[in-house]
């Protein structure tokens, strides 16, 4: 690796005038688990990393007043996926947070990272997407926040300027009746990058059919994607597997999958549908109450 | 060279002082700085679990952490694993059921296999295989090991 400078600011204002001062030339380090493999195959070669771990706003993970969750960009997935809160609420963010890399990686990895890393196949930001999350940002004129599915721009491409610094997922109360589930398809049973992924989220009204639905495609565009027409059908209707099926064959037709090492386009799209339907079942069972918690 | 930054960790219950480069990893500060070398260098991208240690009792890959990142913490290596009373249940076992055999995923082996037990202490066979996935062997196909560590478990509990 080519030599750079190292600094750990204790303060969110001091982190932020750090890479503002040192603009393309500075990198925010989290967990490190994907920039430092990047760094060492020479894809990039910042002069100066920012570890903002020491940062107490991304390091939060809790409930606030307002009902809504607040998880810190630089939490470790691990603390991510068995925060009882997560598994409770967002089962999910529970699911893909589990899934991602081995246990040593995801000590490490942190929710904010799979965020701003940007690859198409990242497992956590279908569930962010699906669950309403909202990304907080700050930067030296300010801060904002957008919601996390126009969060990436295109493969490793995210939203954030040099200046600025992703400090925390917000996640919207969890409403009763309402539930969430993420599955994707690898090869392996452990240690992949998925081919498809599919997150769902649902929320059924008293008479128990389908108030509100979300579904979220991964690893088949170039930015995770929303299939808005394949979850609008299925609200008011009564969630039958007839239902989540004509849903799920809806969201293939948003799937715009390449072809690579991992899989031909036609099996992606395939894939989609199969996961969008068990994805769709695993909210459903959940929204009833009868799937319990994350995995 | 890089200004070298000065670092303060516990590493096996002792305090460790070294200087190195913000671009050196845990990984070569333990190994070529403090000559603390069962931790093993594999693939250098987190893929092979060669490299594990404990970071403040949480299993990570030490090629993927920075020397400096460390500062204040504590790490725990293979050279730290085994009591002055001998070697740890886990170590005996895998010495007993001959859950090793070229020896260089075995360090990294341990200390997953010991932040398993330390969060689960009696894991399924299922369990043990999808916690272990991050740590690869080409040697014992996995079985020994398997029952390496669920034969250590049953050790340790009745402990």
């Amino acid at each position: 690796m080519k030599p750079f400078a190292y600094q750990a600011p204790t303060a969110l204002q001091e982190a932020v005038a750090v890479l503002a001062a040192a603009g393309e030339r500075a990198r925010p380090l989290a967990g490190g688990t994907d920039l430092l493999v990047q760094m060492r195959r020479g894809l990039l070669a910042p002069d100066l990393l920012v570890d903002v771990k020491r940062v107490p706003e991304l390091g939060q993970l809790g409930t606030g007043a307002d009902g809504q969750l607040r998880i810190g960009a630089a939490v470790p997935l691990d603390r991510v996926g068995r925060h009882p809160a997560v598994r409770a609420g967002y089962p999910a963010l529970a699911d893909a947070a589990g899934l991602i890399g081995s246990v040593a990686i995801r000590s490490r990895a942190s929710l904010g990272g799979n965020l701003c890393n940007a690859a198409p196949s990242a497992d956590s930001v279908p569930a962010l997407i699906v669950l309403g999350a909202t990304a907080l940002v700050a930067g030296s004129s300010g801060s904002r926040s957008l919601p996390v599915e126009r969060f990436c721009t295109g493969p490793g491409q995210t939203v954030l300027r040099h200046d600025e610094l992703l400090v925390a997922l917000d996640l919207p109360p969890a409403l009763p009746r309402s539930g969430s589930g993420y599955l994707r398809f690898t090869p392996r049973g452990e240690m992949d990058i998925a081919v498809a992924g599919v997150a769902a989220w649902l929320l059924l009204g008293e008479d128990g059919r389908v108030a509100a639905a979300r579904i979220a495609l991964g690893a088949v565009g170039p930015t995770p994607l929303v299939a808005t027409e394949a979850a609008q059908a299925l609200v008011g209707r009564a969630p039958t597997e007839e239902a989540l099926a004509e849903a799920a064959a809806l969201a293939q037709a948003v799937a715009r999958p390449i072809e690579d090492v991992r899989g031909t386009a036609a099996q992606r799209r395939h894939l989609v549908g199969v996961l969008a339907r068990r994805a769709l079942a695993a909210a459903l069972e959940r929204a009833r109450g009868e799937g319990g918690d994350g995995r | 060279m890089a200004d070298r930054v000065r670092v303060q960790a516990r590493v096996n219950g002792r305090v460790a002082e070294f200087l190195c480069e913000p671009r050196q990893s845990l990984l070569e500060c333990l190994r070529d700085i403090l000559h603390l070398t069962g931790t093993k260098e594999g693939c250098s991208d987190g893929n092979c679990g060669a490299c594990a240690v404990l970071l403040n009792g949480q299993l990570v890959n030490s090629c993927l952490v920075l020397g400096v990142e460390v500062d204040g913490q504590e790490v725990t290596t293979i050279e730290g694993l085994a009591g002055a009373d001998g070697l740890h249940p886990l170590q005996q076992a895998f010495l007993e059921h001959e859950a090793l055999q070229c020896g260089f995923c075995t360090p990294g082996m341990l200390l997953a296999a010991k932040a398993l037990l330390d969060r689960t202490p009696n894991p399924s066979e299922g369990e043990i295989r999808r916690w272990l996935a991050g740590n690869l062997c080409r040697c014992t196909g996995y079985d020994r090991i398997v029952a390496a560590v669920q034969d250590a478990a049953t050790r340790m509990q009745r402990s």
